[in-house]
């Protein structure tokens, strides 16, 4: 029969190196239902009749935060055979902590204690038997990172689930051990013995989750309220509380005797990094210098390298050609040598492009993150961003979306604020992506000189748009809910481990040819059909002789009155071109090659009739207005929801409209030939958003 | 009362009380923030906010506002 072990362990405590040393390459990586939360399954390298679960790291079992919530879901729902529980040994106190809660859950539990070298090294003792025989459950010591008693401990978790046997649980002090006594009998009493604990103590904590689920008589309720109310007047705290304190004191007890601190006061080795990381003055300009490098070596020098090789060279001259000529020979139609050359496999070109630079971004983050600088860079500018509806930690998906959008947005997970988390998807797709600089390209060679401010305005501009939405977002009724802390453990340094490295650049690098892909290619298919297809008399293609009207074109003329107040809907190809953007932003660009005859710059120049204000709107409007519909797809699947991901979407549509209004309307009045009812509608625009900007903030004044 | 918030930083200060209530409060106790635990205050960020603290042998940072709600002695 197999066996299934869970592996829980705190974030930071070496459970992945674990989890990949136990595992090898027999994993599977998915979601866990209808959340986005990671979920890893593999089997056991030296036993395929064991698997393991690798629970999202969590300090606690509350019932707050999301990955918190699957874990013990999987936990009280699946009850696994036993659960692996690592430990990390410099960090004994809080590790423990959710030992408490584990062995509670009435499932028997082997403890992996972690990093056991660095403990020795510091002059610490650990007496692990005392320890073992303290706590009620077997006790290994391992190192992740070097393999060793890693076998050892799955093979005593097997041991341990086959006698079945769980871990005896503690008492808690006098009068609440009382109370819980009481709630056992009143109200779990029907169920397995070894699941009662975990309930009557939650149903102490009034957790909402368990409560929901039990859905308790309302007299029994009452009863076991006044229990409760009795001892939180007693101890003059809430229940909740208590048992936090408890357990907390109930670990220092055990830990007396068994653990001898000496380097109490000593300050360790990441100690004395970050005394010059985080340093106060030095700490913002390494931060500087680090993601210059980040930047430059990914999406600039060698990552624009290879976008340049893979568009232009690998799809550009090599595969596309190669298709159109291979399936010409073998007697396609013309027609169809076109969707599949142009919708299909230059779709596959655009996503593709990006994978290499993206790789390099991803391999560096993956760098950063291991070693445990990336906590510090949220530590340091968690006070900036905070100010506009951000924290901290959004500074990387806003980092990642310089190269692409859609694995920036995916990295906008690790925010465990709900509110920042949503903010942060909503604007990410404002900073210009790699598919964006094209367009960039375009408006400064043909109407600018190719002047390099251009460029410059259009990341200002971003980082303005990110900034200003942030500002008003958080101040909108939507974002009112509950404040999250900002709580966040400093991990130490250490050098990076290569395997965990290599893996995290490879799924998330999967993870973005997949999504976008799969997106990319539906989208150009159709976006191919509208172009190649009209119906003047009835539907028929177009080809050279047949001439006429495209669907798109037809579409184009029609959306174009929309741009008018924005100074370029008098010809239809820059409405065209916004549309194709929705594709992939660098289609924008060939637009004006191919529908107006050749020469990109010269075609642009012609449908904006030469008006470099007109230029400007549009290249605003394209960067800022609803992303590629990759990049939709992601913040779909981020949000999860699809009001938050369609108002997202709605959102950043109105606010380009907003922003190009008023460039091109305030500007054409600058420039003395404005438009009085455009101007007045431009102002009203403009009075609207510096009130949302620089009103109060309701949501503030609830806080607290 | 006197807060964590106040707290000088190379100071070391004990636990009182927590205040608030909630997600939030059960938050920074999980993190092992509990009555009677000693706290360090080892430094404030670059920009004045958060503060990093050392307590139970870890590095734990904090918003200066949720550091209000931790009563010190």
């Amino acid at each position: 029969m197999s066996i299934k072990i869970a592996l829980v362990g705190n974030p930071n405590s070496g459970k992945t190196t674990l989890f990949n040393a136990l595992t090898g390459m027999n994993q599977y990586v998915g979601n866990w239902p209808g959340v986005t939360v990671e979920k890893k399954e593999g089997r056991l390298k030296k036993n395929e009749d064991v698997v393991l679960v690798d629970l999202p790291g969590i300090y606690s079992l509350s019932p707050y935060t999301l990955e918190e919530v699957v874990a013990r879901n999987f936990l009280v729902e699946e009850r696994p055979d036993v659960i692996l529980n690592i430990v990390d040994g410099t960090n004994l106190e809080r590790n423990l902590y959710l030992t408490t809660q584990l062995i509670e859950l009435g499932i028997p539990v082997v403890i992996a204690i972690n990093m056991m070298d660095i403990v020795e090294k510091n002059g610490d003792k650990i007496d692990i038997q005392e320890l073992s025989k303290r706590i009620g459950c077997k006790i290994v010591v391992i190192s992740a990172l070097k393999g060793t008693g890693v076998n050892e401990a799955a093979d005593i978790a097997v041991e341990v689930a086959n006698s079945k046997e769980p871990a005896p649980v503690y008492n808690y002090s006098g009068v609440v051990e009382h109370a819980i006594a009481h709630i056992e009998e009143a109200a779990v009493h029907h169920m397995p013995e070894e699941q009662q604990r975990w309930y009557a103590v939650k149903i102490f904590e009034r957790d909402k989750n368990v409560l929901e689920e039990l859905n308790l008589a309302k007299e029994k309720l009452e009863h076991i309220e006044k229990d409760i109310l009795l001892v939180e007047n007693k101890l003059d705290d809430d229940a909740e509380a208590i048992i936090i304190n408890e357990r907390y004191l109930y670990i220092e007890n055990i830990l007396k005797g068994c653990f001898n601190k000496k380097s109490l006061g000593r300050l360790t080795m990441s100690d004395k990094i970050d005394r010059i990381v985080t340093n106060r003055y030095l700490a913002l300009p390494i931060f500087i210098v680090i993601m210059f490098l980040v930047y430059f070596i990914s999406i600039g020098s060698i990552g624009d390298w290879t976008v340049g090789f893979m568009n232009d060279t690998l799809f550009g001259e090599w595969i596309i050609p190669a298709t159109e000529t291979f399936f010409t020979n073998i007697g396609c139609q013309g027609w169809l040598v076109s969707l599949i050359s142009e919708g299909i496999v230059s779709g596959f070109g655009a996503v593709l492009g990006f994978v290499p630079q993206l790789m390099i971004l991803f391999l560096l983050l993956s760098i950063l993150e291991d070693c445990g600088y990336m906590s510090r860079v949220a530590f340091i500018l968690d006070r900036m961003f905070r100010k506009f509806g951000l924290s901290g930690k959004s500074f990387i998906p806003m980092l990642v979306a310089t190269g692409c959008g859609v694995p920036g947005i995916m990295a906008s997970r690790t925010i465990e604020q709900d509110r920042d988390r949503k903010i942060t998807i909503m604007t990410t797709g404002f900073i210009p992506c790699g598919a964006k600089t094209p367009i960039i390209g375009l408006v400064a060679g043909a109407l600018f000189g190719g002047s390099a401010l251009v460029a410059t305005s259009a990341y200002l501009l971003g980082v303005t748009a990110v900034v200003v939405s942030g500002i008003m977002l958080k101040k909108t009724k939507l974002f009112a809910g509950d404040p999250a802390p900002f709580v966040m453990e400093l991990p130490q340094y250490h050098a990076p481990i290569y395997t965990n490295i290599l893996r995290t650049t490879w799924e998330r690098g999967w993870g973005f040819i997949k999504r976008a892909g799969s997106v990319i290619v539906a989208a150009g298919i159709i976006i191919w059909m509208l172009n190649h297809l009209s119906i003047d008399n009835g539907i028929k293609f177009i080809t050279e002789e047949t001439g006429g009207k495209s669907i798109l074109e037809i579409l184009g003329n029609a959306v174009s009155v929309i741009f008018r107040p924005l100074g370029f809907g008098d010809n239809f190809e820059p409405a065209v071109a916004t549309i194709l953007g929705l594709v992939a932003k660098e289609e924008v660009v060939g637009v004006f090659g191919t529908l107006s005859g050749g020469n990109a710059e010269m075609g642009f120049n012609l449908a904006l009739n030469g008006s470099r204000l007109a230029g400007m709107s549009f290249m605003v409007f394209n960067l800022l207005c609803a992303p590629c519909f990759a990049a939709m797809g992601a913040i779909r699947r981020e949000m999860n929801n699809w009001k938050w991901s369609a108002g997202a979407i709605a959102y950043m549509c109105v606010f380009a409209y907003a922003v190009s209004l008023m460039i091109y309307q305030f500007g054409s009045w600058f420039s003395g030939n404005g438009n009085l009812i455009g101007t007045i509608f431009a102002s009203v625009v403009a009075i609207f958003m510096l009130y949302m900007l620089f009103r109060k903030d309701k949501n503030k004044i609830g806080e607290r | 009362m006197k807060t964590l918030k106040d707290v000088k930083i190379g100071k070391k200060v004990k636990v009182v009380k927590l205040h608030g209530e909630g997600a939030i409060k059960r938050r920074i106790m999980d993190m092992g923030l509990t009555k009677g635990v000693e706290i360090y205050v080892r430094k404030v960020a670059p920009l004045g906010d958060p503060i990093e603290l050392n307590l139970r042998g870890y590095e734990l940072s904090l918003r200066k506002e949720d550091a209000e709600m931790v009563e010190v002695e």
